[in-house]
């Protein structure tokens, strides 16, 4: 009863938060918007039992595709009253688009119905999937775990390489420097007479 | 689940040296350069040691449950990948000497890139293979835009980004439909199902079709050869140098791997392809070459005509086939690295590097050394007898012949006919024509004696190393069987 009523107001919530990402004035709100879809989305995963797709929704896409999406929106000055200017123009194609959606969609429900792909074994009820999936990652799949880390690694050092440049005109912390600042040189022991002051 | 670390300890080496020269570099600047290069280069030699000595039958099976394997195959490719790894990694140094944008990133980027490409030569899963062609691709899309303020570097990264995610893609969309149909993305296992099914489903030959595909893409031949000529051109030159060699071998032993193991029981399916594909390659590598005036561009094209060549190897398939594809990419390297050193240390009046050919006019008089170098490579590349490019294509034919295929044979010696022709154009420049301006020649000790070195490899005297690279070769294609 619980999940019914879950799942009905999460399903509702995506459908409401998707129409509104279309609507809103505001790309920034839009962004929002599809935020919580990508929410709504994660709740519906966790009630057919998919915890880990479920996470991944809310790691990868709310975590860091919308954050993206956000920052794109902010730092890029589009101007978005002229982009939606065509949408008569262009309704016909997007009607099209979301016809052959509704279709693909109509036919992977039949072909669901039709029976199993390969190999009909049911999903274990031992483990839960994010253990099960953990277990295979750290053992049979653990050189390509590492190696995807690895990869990685390579994007942060590429993203430095192709980004970074020393900049002559921009004051920066040289920790070095103040590291190996020594007293003696630094500090200047004065007894200044009275009402002459200091010389700096 | 056992776990034979022992079996990976030259990649592991890579993998641990690698954050020890990256924490230098970070800590030290731009002056750590140095000390990233000589050590990337001592890592590598170290790691072929380690890859040659240790190889007991013992430790040579499936590793890791069948996601890698240390056999004579993997170890013969990592060799050859980590030497000539090692050789780009040296010849960069005069070449960037001038530049200030250089930093230890460098060697340290074609490090982590060779951790891929040793990947690949040793994987035998579905997964792993993707993996380490990523960590490959990855490193070479930013070593290709290496040079960021130059508008040409920085478009050849993005074009061979581009590109490489979609090769990518459709290589991946390949994988999903092989283990869709077989069930596994395991070689044996692909193998296995494959062998069962006397008629192959369509799904399975779409499979086969995509992801030979996005494997052509990656070692460049015709019909997915589009990114080579620009991405070689655009590149600084050392990083082309270091294109044209390890990730080519890489490439091709990954390749040969996933035909023959995963692939085998297929052969009449793949076969028809790679035969299209060599001579494709062939003919509009050797054709495309001629109107060039970059000499980059035209060492590109000489790539696509070589993969052409290697490809009959393959078609031919069986223990010499494979044999004949290992025996030719040792010694294309060789030539390849060999020619790039001589274009690398080409400099004009203003001590800029040239790239035209034009700049190569009378280069016999001033450099007679150098002149004769590349000619000895030019020849070599043509395939003309006498020299040691001759014996590989050789093979690469006999393969073929054994198999029964006579016509592929034939058109591939006409090819080389063609080929030929663009080589002899450059000797030609070098020896016939007259100087336009003069050219200096920035060529450390170190590189003179590369040069030398391979010159002499591929000169007839290379003859006398048939014996030790053909066992070699022979070897390592007897553990795909």
């Amino acid at each position: 009863m619980i999940g019914i009523f879950a799942f009905y107001l999460f399903a509702t919530l995506t459908i409401l938060s998707g129409i509104l990402v279309i609507f809103a004035r505001n790309p920034v709100h839009s962004v929002l918007w599809l935020i919580v879809a990508f929410f709504n989305a994660a709740g519906l995963m966790l009630l057919l039992g998919a915890e880990f797709i479920a996470l991944l929704l809310v790691m990868v896409y709310v975590g860091a595709v919308a954050v993206l999406f956000l920052f794109i929106v902010m730092m890029l000055d589009i101007d978005f009253a002229k982009l939606r200017s065509g949408f008569t123009r262009n309704l016909p194609i997007g009607l099209l688009i979301a016809l052959v959606l509704l279709a693909e969609m109509l036919i992977a429900i039949t072909a669901a119905n039709s029976g199993p792909l390969i190999g009909d074994q049911p999903a274990s009820t031992a483990q839960s999937n994010l253990s099960a999936m953990g277990e295979l990652m750290y053992t049979r799949y653990l050189v390509p775990f590492e190696l995807s880390g690895i990869i990685l690694l390579v994007a942060m050092i590429g993203a430095i390489v192709l980004t970074h440049r020393d900049r002559g005109d921009v004051r920066g912390q040289k920790i070095h420097h103040q590291v190996r600042r020594d007293p003696e040189e630094a500090i200047r022991m004065t007894t200044p007479e009275s009402g002459k002051g200091v010389e700096l | 689940m056992t776990y034979n670390f022992a079996a990976i300890v030259p990649e592991l080496m890579l993998i641990i040296g690698e954050p020890i020269l990256m924490l230098t570099a970070s800590t030290m600047g731009r002056r750590a350069t140095k000390i990233t290069t000589w050590g990337t280069v001592a890592l590598l030699i170290a790691a072929t040691i380690a890859a040659l000595v240790g190889t007991e039958p013992s430790s040579a099976g499936p590793l890791f449950g069948g996601l890698l394997s240390a056999d004579p195959f993997a170890v013969y490719g990592k060799a050859l990948i980590y030497l000539s790894a090692a050789v780009a990694i040296i010849a960069a140094n005069s070449w960037f000497a001038r530049d200030d944008e250089h930093g230890p990133e460098y060697p340290i980027l074609i490090l982590l890139a060779t951790v891929g490409m040793s990947v690949m030569v040793s994987a035998t899963n579905m997964i792993t293979l993707y993996v380490g062609l990523e960590l490959n691709s990855l490193s070479a899309y930013i070593l290709a835009s290496y040079r960021r303020t130059d508008a040409r570097s920085a478009e050849a990264g993005l074009k061979y980004f581009v590109l490489g995610a979609l090769a990518s893609g459709i290589l991946l969309y390949g994988i999903s439909l092989l283990y869709g149909f077989t069930g596994s993305t395991q070689f044996s296992a692909i193998a296995a199902a494959l062998g069962r099914d006397e008629a192959m489903g369509i799904g399975l030959l779409l499979g086969l079709v995509f992801t030979l595909s996005g494997l052509a893409f990656k070692i460049s031949a015709v019909p997915f050869h589009m990114w080579t000529p620009d991405v070689y051109e655009g590149s600084p030159t050392p990083v082309t140098t270091f294109f044209a060699s390890a990730p080519k071998v890489a490439a091709v032993l990954l390749a040969t791997r996933v035909c023959i193991e995963a692939l085998g029981p297929a052969i009449d399916a793949w076969r028809q392809i790679i035969i299209f594909a060599a001579l494709a390659s062939i003919f509009l590598g050797a054709i495309a070459a001629w109107g060039q005036t970059n000499i980059k561009r035209l060492l590109a094209y000489s790539s696509i005509n070589n993969i052409g060549f290697v490809l009959i190897g393959l078609a031919a398939g069986g223990a010499a086939g494979v044999s004949a594809v290992l025996f030719y990419m040792a010694i294309y390297v060789v030539m390849t690295l060999g020619a790039f050193l001589v274009v690398l240390n080409l400099r004009n009046a203003a001590g800029e590097p040239v790239e035209a050919i034009d700049a190569l006019k009378g280069l016999s008089s001033r450099r007679p050394g150098m002149a004769a170098a590349l000619a000895v490579f030019m020849f070599s590349l043509a395939g003309i007898p006498p020299l040691f490019g001759f014996w590989p294509k050789l093979m690469v034919f006999n393969a073929a012949v054994e198999q029964g295929l006579f016509a592929l044979a034939v058109a591939g010696i006409l090819g080389t006919v063609v080929g030929a022709f663009y080589y002899l154009k450059i000797v030609k420049v070098m020896y016939f024509d007259e100087a336009e301006e003069e050219l200096h020649y920035a060529c450390g000790n170190l590189e003179a004696a590369f040069i030398g070195l391979f010159a002499l490899i591929v000169s007839p005297l290379g003859y006398l190393l048939i014996g030790p690279i053909g066992s070699a070769a022979d070897n390592a294609a007897g553990a795909l069987f």
